[in-house]
């Protein structure tokens, strides 16, 4: 499969390891679309591990996130016949991972009689990040973001999560959340805020230097 | 102009997704704290797309249970054939029944009748 340069360079300019949908894939994926079940279990097997990381990163829990994968895998083999192959099957996955995950937020939110989560609110900073020397380590600050961004109300983690980990775009954000585009956007720039002020709190002096 | 309220129109800035006024754009050039938090998105930036490709682990009983709710999709769809296929054949096989046995009692009536009017003839 033939691929154009600029597909493996991020809008952040970082050369990302694009995976290119391999002809196994692809040839599994029409197995399945011919009835064959092996074929699915296959690819189940090589994306659950995936499909699980979106899941939980959307969700925030294991238990939840167990159950999204298992609603995305039923969706997606109802409707593989629809998957035309335009995106790449993770992609694919990925996009229904979003939509189940939001449905079930939804879902849960409804059955427990909690109200929406504030967009607004803020968020209590009970493990403050102020140590240069453990910020420089890589593995740290991975840790970091990750419970950064489970410290975000679900809304504003999803979207933050679909655009700027797995790339998608704002439209198809937009669709699978349910919101237009620009709430979509809007909710992108405070979540980036919100993590930013985590991860690098400014200091007295720069807050003063206004 | 205030920067904080600048700092979302950054946050979209970080990536291009926004592009900043003349006048924005103006301020940042001359102020630390403003390119200095530009700075902060775009290392939040590469963080978060570094986070791609780290899978978190999960055990085996994940997939299974995936698979074991797969697993009924493909045997009822089999199960609907066959009943269909038996429904079939009993239907077909009922039909042959009922069509033999309207020609037994046919013959029956039919030889009653001759045997009546032999009878009667004698």
């Amino acid at each position: 499969m033939a691929t154009h340069p600029s597909d493996d360079v991020t809008r952040t300019g970082e050369v990302r390891s694009k995976p290119v949908e391999s002809e196994q894939v692809q040839k599994l994926v029409e197995e399945a679309k011919e009835g064959d079940h092996r074929a699915f279990e296959t690819l189940v097997r090589q994306t659950y591990a995936d499909t699980y990381t979106l899941a939980y990163r959307l969700v925030g829990n294991e238990e939840d996130a167990r159950d999204v994968v298992q609603e995305t895998y039923l969706r997606a083999h109802n409707g593989l016949k629809r998957f035309r192959g335009d995106a790449q099957l993770s992609t694919w996955l990925h996009r229904i991972t979003a939509n189940c995950a939001s449905s079930y937020l939804g879902r849960k939110i409804r059955h427990r009689h909690e109200p929406l989560i504030d967009d607004g609110g803020g968020i209590i900073d009970d493990h403050p990040f102020g140590d240069p020397v453990h910020r420089a380590d890589l593995g740290v600050l991975r840790s970091q973001l990750s419970e950064a961004l489970m410290q975000l109300p679900p809304k504003l983690r999803a979207v933050v999560v679909l655009r700027d980990i797995y790339d998608l775009p704002h439209e198809s954000i937009a669709e699978q959340l349910d919101i237009t585009e620009s709430a979509a956007k809007v909710r992108l720039h405070r979540a980036r805020k919100r993590l930013r002020e985590r991860l690098y709190p400014l200091g007295e002096e720069e807050a003063h230097a206004v | 102009m205030q920067c904080d309220t600048l700092s979302i129109q950054l946050a979209g800035a970080a990536d291009g997704d926004t592009v900043l006024g003349p006048e924005t754009e103006h301020h940042v050039e001359g102020c630390l704290r403003c390119q200095a938090e530009l700075a902060q998105y775009r290392k939040l930036l590469r963080a978060l797309t570094a986070l791609r490709d780290h899978r978190l682990f999960v055990d085996d009983t994940l997939l299974d249970d995936v698979l074991e709710a797969l697993r009924p999709a493909a045997p009822v769809h089999r199960l609907h054939r066959i009943n269909y296929r038996s429904r079939k054949a009993a239907y077909i096989a009922g039909a042959a029944a009922a069509a033999t046995a309207g020609a037994a009692a046919g013959a029956i009536v039919i030889a009653s009748r001759l045997a009546g009017r032999h009878r009667l003839a004698s």
